[in-house]
């Protein structure tokens, strides 16, 4: 028999810490796939946002950089502005890059800067204790919306794809999740696809990662995988929102 | 046909896996790991087909899979 | 190769030619007055020697434009003035915390709030005190020429690569607009310290980290220890101040950046008036030059601190100056500009004290 899966090499051989039934590791696993898979590990720089995902710089073995919170685009924009031959791609959560950091995620995706971004949206602050993010679900129940957001005073889920997907400045907009098997496989692919664009010189490239949070859902993880089927993909669609062809190499 | 490894002390006991195995043959068990999870097992080896749905579905990168 | 050139510019554009000559190459900023001549320099030449200008979309973007690019182991700076600088303080905390060098320019305003674009010393307490949150400096040089406009932003590299420490160069629109001669180039080069430090990729090395969380009580402890340890290195070895016509004066005039440079006028026509009058003009502010304020206070005990705010930079000559010496204190609010005059009338009543 051969080996089929086992843990990606730009994974340092440490446990995660987030809660258990998170998706977080799972979406981890895929970048580090992508970068394993295009061999890029020693040329790759991280940048780590703030909430659950800041501790990057402990999971992936490539050099990470710490950004303030909702920053990690501004960030990647100066270390890539350097670095043009490394990859660099930001990791970031919803409250992160869909609220404090929405004036950087959009302008470093108009200026069509030649990162890759991870975002993603489990419609929870996590690490805060489950606070409404911008993409809190309409009659949601979050420790700062005791009776269900409402769009009266609250707005509604931010849709981060749609929005980016209207600037020229971005090669590639998907939304996935990593609900189920196939899902995880689909979400592979998009993964890696951004990060070929930027290997590519192709500009800006986006991956909205759709996550459970059991903790701060209330649920099982098993119940929380039913929630991203039922409530979060009628208002979040997976799709392949904008994607640019990248030319055949002479 | 196929087999899978579970890394006991990654292992958080969240379930995907028990839930994405078509041939039902993972189950949360008694044994506790040093965090103070409940683990995945995985019983009746002989059926697993190594199809890494499992794999797939684990947060925490806790198993590995030969076909 | 001597390229030493004699121009005629304004502060800020001496700034600006400065940040290239230090081998500067990357620029991130958002437009304010009065500080535009930098971008616009700097998006005009920095171009021509390779480097990146970048526009940004917020100040806080390009601090962390500024931040990024540091880490990734380039020169980076940026400019601004006073709200913009507020912004760009949660960056500068960072910065400091993670002990990356860049360069920070502030042309400073009148404030607080939107204030003015007159001339304005309100920023001192920023700047020198933190600025942004947690328990950290930055070096601040507070030139008061257009030549150390230029001389003080290559200096200001340097210290900034020594100390892995973010360096502000406090001035405001008085010097920024100001026209001097300027002699650029030519002088010892600026040498980039090697970055062994930097985010590169992680080829040949294990991988690097730039972070500043410290979840961990000892460790975040030991970190600001180190942090507080390089703060005492650079308040020991980095302190400027000029000294002029002390030695027989009776009164010493405190005072830095553009309010020295009209009081120097003040203290030449209180000469030709028999009054001994002497300076000490902090060109550091942080590291603030306490010794030296003290060591001349023990022995001329009549100080006068002039600024262009409400009382700022006296707090530190407050701490500094021996027991036994007399701080008198005139400070004009931001807004209109220092007369030599007005200074010279707060010189002659700090005499007539002192004679009775």
């Amino acid at each position: 028999m051969k080996q089929v899966f086992k843990r990606p090499e730009s994974l340092r051989d440490v446990s995660f810490h987030f809660c258990p039934g998170c998706h977080h590791g799972i979406i981890h696993r895929l970048v580090a796939e992508a970068i394993d898979r295009l061999r890029i590990r020693t040329k790759t720089i991280g940048i780590a946002s703030v909430g659950c995902s800041v501790f990057l710089y402990d999971y992936f073995d490539t050099d990470v950089c710490e950004a303030p919170h909702g920053r990690a685009p501004a960030v990647a924009t100066g270390v890539k502005r350097v670095h043009k031959d490394r990859i660099v791609f930001a990791f970031q959560g919803d409250g992160d890059l869909a609220a404090i950091g929405t004036s950087e995620i959009i302008h470093a995706a108009n200026r069509g800067e030649n990162i890759t971004v991870i975002f993603v949206n489990n419609t929870v602050y996590g690490m805060t204790g489950g606070q409404m993010a911008p993409t809190t679900m309409l009659g949601q129940h979050t420790t700062t919306t005791p009776r269900g957001r409402s769009f009266l005073g609250d707005g509604y889920p931010l849709k981060v794809s749609e929005l980016l997907a209207t600037l020229e400045g971005c090669s590639f907009v998907a939304r996935v999740a990593v609900n189920n098997p196939a899902n995880v496989r689909r979400a592979r692919k998009m993964i890696l696809k951004a990060f070929e664009m930027q290997v590519n010189n192709m500009g800006f490239s986006f991956v909205e990662v759709l996550s459970a949070c059991p903790t701060n859902w209330k649920m099982t993880p098993l119940d929380a995988l039913k929630r991203v089927d039922n409530e979060l993909i009628p208002y979040f669609p997976l799709k392949v929102f904008r994607e640019k062809t990248i030319p055949d190499k002479l | 046909m196929g087999r899978i490894q579970i890394d006991i002390e990654r292992c958080k006991g969240c379930g995907l896996c028990v839930a994405t195995c078509q041939k039902e043959l993972i189950h949360i068990g008694e044994k506790i790991n040093s965090h103070g999870y409940h683990t995945a097992q995985i019983h009746n080896k002989g059926e697993c087909v190594g199809c890494a749905n499992c794999a797939e579905m684990c947060p925490d990168v806790a198993i590995e899979v030969w076909r | 190769m001597n390229d030493s050139r004699k121009r005629l510019i304004n502060g800020n554009q001496a700034i600006a030619a400065a940040a290239i000559d230090a081998g500067c190459r990357y620029y991130f900023s958002y437009p304010i007055t009065p500080q535009s001549e930098i971008p616009e320099y700097l998006s005009l030449h920095l171009p021509e020697v390779g480097g990146t200008f970048l526009q940004a979309e917020s100040e806080i973007a390009s601090i962390n434009m500024v931040l990024g690019a540091s880490a990734a182991g380039a020169r980076a700076m940026t400019s601004s003035s006073g709200p913009g600088i507020s912004l760009k303080q949660e960056g500068l905390s960072y910065m400091a915390a993670d002990e990356l060098p860049a360069l920070i320019v502030n042309i400073s305003r009148t404030g607080p709030g939107l204030g003015g674009i007159a001339a304005s010393q309100g920023d001192y307490f920023q700047a020198t005190k933190g600025g942004g949150h947690g328990d950290y400096r930055i070096i601040v040089l507070a030139p008061s020429s257009v030549q150390e406009m230029y001389d003080l932003t290559i200096k200001g590299f340097d210290l900034a690569d020594t100390y892995r420490t973010p360096v502000m160069i406090l001035a405001d629109s008085v010097l920024g607009q100001m026209k001097e001669s300027v002699v650029m180039g030519g002088r010892k080069k600026s040498t980039p310290t090697k970055k062994d430090w930097a985010l590169t990729g992680c080829e040949g090395r294990s991988p690097s980290i730039i972070k500043s969380l410290y979840l961990d009580g000892d460790k975040s402890s030991e970190h600001n220890r180190k942090l507080f340890e390089k703060y005492q290195r650079i308040q020991k070895n980095e302190v400027i101040c000029e000294l002029n016509r002390c030695k027989d004066a009776d009164l010493i005039l405190i005072a830095f950046g553009s309010a020295a440079r009209i009081a120097k006028t003040s203290i030449e026509t209180a000469r030709e008036k028999g009054i001994k009058v002497g300076m000490l003009r902090p060109i550091t502010l942080f590291p603030f030059p306490n010794q030296q304020v003290r060591d001349i206070s023990t022995n001329i005990k009549d100080i006068l601190v002039v600024e262009q705010n409400t009382g700022q930079m006296v707090e530190d000559v407050l701490i500094s100056a021996s027991e036994n010496a007399r701080v008198t204190f005139y400070g004009k609010p931001s807004g209109n500009v220092l007369e030599a005059e007005e200074i010279l009338c707060q010189i002659e009543r700090c005499m007539n004290k002192v004679g009775t």
